[in-house]
């Protein structure tokens, strides 16, 4: 009959066309730059990556990871055995029943994928995604009736008549070839479901492969000084495996959900970004893009191709300077897509190569150069803060247990209330503390958000030279920036070994211990409700949100939880320099996130960044105080008690 | 018709500008950097370069290692000029020969310089020596045609006064040209620096002056009547008082204007 040879005969040609489209995609991403990867380890651990590292997030939405595994797992184990029982025609009745179940699972998977698309969110893509649903629920009803008699519950040839079997085998045909093409030949020729394709490879090469297994890795990379260009000024500047990961996007929105500067209105939206990024490096327009634009920003006009200049056509400046950095695209994204990787290497390209830092930023990055500090202070005056402290300096004591990184808020009349408060609390405690004093520099953190990792590099080395001339076994800082520079981004120019063997940490992780250690004590505090905001650069890039909450709770305070806190906390607007570039919105992330404050019924928000500090107290009042969590608890110090 | 003659470049309203920079020093930190009325001068250059009225030749005569002159090339120039120097050298007698030599048209520098003998005397004595007219603090030069420049000489409290000088001139760029742009790493590092061996001249003079540091001018003590540390925070960063304003974002672009209209009337800033 003509379903013996047209169902083989289809099956076969889409996979091979999927093989020629697999190999079309592969070389689009090796326009990208050289990236070592281990592919074998990467190939051998990408089963566990998909299982639990990608499941995990896929978790937080319970609906869509089951929905997922039934659809995507079923279809999975529906395509072995389709080619087993189909394309090999191997007759073997067990084999046909385990299809027909995991057509069934599927089945059911897709009915739910069908129900969410009945009215989807606004974050969720439309276009082609409208009728993946379809797709999928022809492609497991109709294997499934194809598969009837192999099964032996219908007689081989449907029992019908010569005409009939044409008839049927026409309809059956074009049924394959809809719902089957969509699975093969979309898969690597562009696709809904691309993802599955380059989501799979882009999890066994990603470039920052100690993410998985719960780790973290938020570093930024450094930049390579001195060639013929700095940072990404086309598509084919990102490495070969940033290409890849951009391709792994299902247009979820689950960043576009989370991203503070869309929702104030500015131009950019995560998943739009990456989806320009594909246009980038696949060439073409934004014309067949079907989910939310960047606010206030047209669709259809952005025009790229991998050796174009990304800024000249295809993702405007103002886009990439909209970015916090506050990692909650990264956080969010299923695919474990690195957002906030691809803006600041574009943003090199603007800073270190066209000179264009928007608004402030200039004169911020000039003031660093000249002076170490952005508001181009004078370096002999960064200690005068503490001139009524009575804290040793490095240079005197030259070895100490703990350094107190004191970081630019010491310029800051608010933010040396928090030092203050802090150094009460650290001679509470008696500890052996000093801090480096006028030696001190900028941790670079803005400059390097900003694009200029020149700046940043020679900082960094500079630093590090003065760190190694003493010794301490602990650097505590108030500043969550200066403190993830100098954890994570330190490291690749620290050849002195300056701190290695030395534990940095944030001074709510330190006051923490010392309370654990009985080495403060606190009365009860009775001000009234308390929220806790947590900075992004303390949570979602170094992981701490407990101690923060411990410290509160010892000093009695129950924190009323904001709608987004902990990993999903929202940003004060403050970090990745965007208060400097400042690109206009409709409204102001701090607005937003003191709005969420206020939302709680707090009195007030205990934050431990002087950043988000400035932010929030930026807000025009009424609104809750805002108070560093030092500075709550050097209030309730009970002095002599320990 | 008439045929141009031969002799002349075919984009005959090319002029060669040259500026001369210098190093210059942060006032907070004191370290080394692009002198701010320097970068102003280049800025200029650049402009009418970009408007097709001038070359653009950038000169700095001194030492070629300085970091400082990547910070000028990285404002976009593909090459500069060091006139090589020792410490302690006059820069008059190498920038004269220089300038001769380049054949320019004219000649821009800063009105001040930040480091060295101060006061901007240089030039003066270049433009004494080169029989040019000196155009002292200017903030634009709009057009330059046939010869003759149209040029915006700043006056105080924000005046203009709008002058044609001819060519050749020298002129002193004053804070009020626009500021120089963003100097950008990459191009700063590859720009190509072509040093001339100059002839050394120790600057007599000057190596027999003393330096020290200035005294600040003492200020009459702000009194600030607050009562505790909060009080005080607040009046340091206080914003414009009255604390009733309110946010209008959903109502009409009317009501939006009254709104202003009558906060203007109650503030009396209309009558
Ligand atoms: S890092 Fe934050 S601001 Fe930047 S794109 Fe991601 S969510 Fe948006
Ligand atoms: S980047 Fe990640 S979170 Fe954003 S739409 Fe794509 S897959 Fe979803």
């Amino acid at each position: 009959m003509i379903l013996d040879w047209l169902l083989p005969t289809l099956i076969a040609t889409l996979i091979l066309l999927a093989g020629i489209g697999a190999i079309r995609r592969a070389n689009l991403w090796r326009a990208g730059q050289a990236e070592k990867v281990d592919i074998l380890a990467g190939l051998m651990a990408m089963p566990k990556r998909y299982l639990h590292d990608l499941h995990h997030v896929v978790e937080r939405d319970k609906y869509m990871s089951r929905t997922h595994v039934a659809t995507g797992g079923g279809f999975v184990l529906a395509m072995v055995l389709v080619v087993l029982v189909h394309l090999l025609e191997i007759n073997s009745q067990i084999l046909a029943w385990l299809l027909l179940a995991a057509l069934v699972m599927m089945f059911c998977g897709a009915v739910f994928v069908f129900k969410r698309r009945l009215n989807p969110p606004s974050r969720l893509s439309k276009g082609p995604w409208m009728r993946l649903p379809k797709s999928l629920l022809t492609f497991s009803l109709t294997f499934f009736i194809l598969t009837l008699p192999a099964a032996g519950i219908l007689p081989d040839s449907f029992g019908l008549g010569e005409m009939g079997q044409i008839l049927l085998g026409l309809v059956f045909g074009v049924l394959v070839l809809l719902s089957l093409g969509e699975m093969l030949f979309g898969m690597t020729w562009g696709g809904p479901m691309k993802h599955a394709f380059a989501g799979a490879l882009h999890l066994a090469f990603h470039r920052r492969p100690e993410r998985f297994g719960g780790g973290r890795s938020t570093g930024l990379k450094p930049a390579d000084l001195g060639g013929d260009s700095h940072g990404v000024a086309k598509p084919e500047d990102f490495k070969w495996n940033q290409l890849l990961g951009f391709d792994a996007c299902v247009q979820c929105g689950r960043c576009e959900a989370m991203c503070p500067a869309f929702a104030a209105g500015q131009p950019l939206n995560p998943k739009k970004l990456i989806q320009d990024m594909v246009v980038g490096l696949a060439g073409g327009t934004d014309e067949k893009y079907a989910g939310s634009a960047y606010p206030n920003v047209e669709v259809g006009k952005a025009v790229g191709s991998p050796t174009q200049v990304i800024t000249e056509g295809l993702v405007s400046a103002d886009t990439l300077w909209s970015c916090t950095t506050c990692r909650a695209c990264v956080e969010e994204c299923p695919m474990m897509i690195e957002h906030v990787d691809a803006i600041v290497d574009m943003r090199r390209f603007l800073t270190l190569e066209k000179g264009d830092t928007p608004n402030k930023g200039a004169e911020i990055l000039e003031n660093i150069i000249a002076t170490d500090n952005p508001n181009g202070y004078a370096p002999g005056s960064r200690t005068h803060w503490a001139a009524d402290q009575n804290l040793s300096v490095m240079k005197d004591v030259k070895k100490v247990d703990v350094l107190f990184w004191v970081s630019d808020g010491a310029f800051d009349m608010r933010s040396q209330r928090i030092l203050r408060a802090f150094v009460k609390l650290l001679k509470a405690a008696k500890v052996d503390v000093a801090i480096l004093g006028d030696e001190e520099r900028d941790s670079g953190d803005v400059a390097r958000r900003l694009g200029d990792d020149a700046t940043f590099q020679s900082l960094a080395k500079r630093n590090l030279a003065t760190l190694s001339q003493y010794e301490f076994n602990t650097i505590v800082t108030t500043d969550p920036h200066a403190f993830h520079c100098l954890r994570n981004e330190y490291q690749d120019f620290d050849e002195q070994g300056a701190l290695q063997e030395v534990e940095v940490l944030h001074h709510t992780t330190f006051l923490n211990r010392l309370m654990e250690q009985g080495k403060l004590s606190v009365a009860e505090f009775m001000g009234g409700k308390v929220t806790y905001h947590d900075p992004c650069y303390l949570g979602r890039y170094n992981g701490e949100y407990e101690s923060p909450r411990a410290l509160l709770s010892g000093l009695g305070i129950e924190v009323a939880e904001m709608e987004r806190s902990g990993y999903r906390s929202r940003c004060c607007g403050g970090g990745g320099g965007a208060p400097i570039t400042d690109i206009p919105g409709e409204r102001r992330i701090a607005d937003m996130r003191m709005e969420e404050v206020v939302a709680t019924g707090a009195e007030l928000v205990a934050v431990g960044c002087q950043q988000c500090t400035a932010m929030l107290e930026g807000v025009v009042e009424p609104r809750p105080q805002v108070r560093d969590i030092a500075e709550i608890m050097a209030d309730q110090l009970v002095e002599g008690a320990a | 018709m008439l045929l141009k003659p031969s002799s002349m470049p075919s984009d005959e309203a090319k002029y060669k500008a040259l500026v001369c920079v210098s190093i210059g020093q942060h006032p907070q930190s004191g370290r080394e950097r692009r002198a701010d009325q320097d970068g102003r001068a280049v800025e200029m250059g650049l402009n009418l370069q970009g408007r097709q009225l001038v070359d653009l030749s950038v000169v700095h005569a001194g030492q070629a290692t300085s970091p400082v002159l990547r910070q000028y090339a990285g404002m976009g120039l593909s090459c500069m000029t060091v006139l090589s120097q020792h410490q302690g050298d006059d820069a008059l007698s190498a920038m004269l020969d220089y300038v001769k030599d380049q054949q320019a048209d004219f000649l821009l520098m800063g009105t001040r310089s930040e480091t060295g003998e101060s006061s901007g005397l240089l030039p003066y004595l270049l433009a004494e020596k080169l029989g040019w007219p000196l155009v002292p603090r200017i903030a634009e030069i709009q057009s330059i045609e046939k010869g003759v420049a149209q040029i915006l000489l700043a006056l105080p409290r924000g005046q203009r006064r709008s002058v044609a000088v001819s060519l050749p001139f020298v002129a002193t760029v004053d804070n009020a040209a626009t500021a120089a742009r963003q100097t950008a790493f990459g191009p700063g590092m590859r720009a190509n620096i072509e040093v001339v061996e100059s002839l050394s001249a120790i600057d007599q003079e000057a190596s027999e002056w003393q330096f020290q540091p200035a005294k600040a001018r003492s200020k009459r003590m702000k009194v600030v009547k607050a009562k505790s540390a909060a009080d005080r925070f607040k009046a340091a960063t206080a914003k414009a008082a009255g604390g009733g304003g309110k946010v209008m974002k959903n109502e009409s672009v009317e009501e939006k204007a009254n709104a202003i209209f009558d906060f203007l009337l109650e503030e009396k800033v209309i009558r």
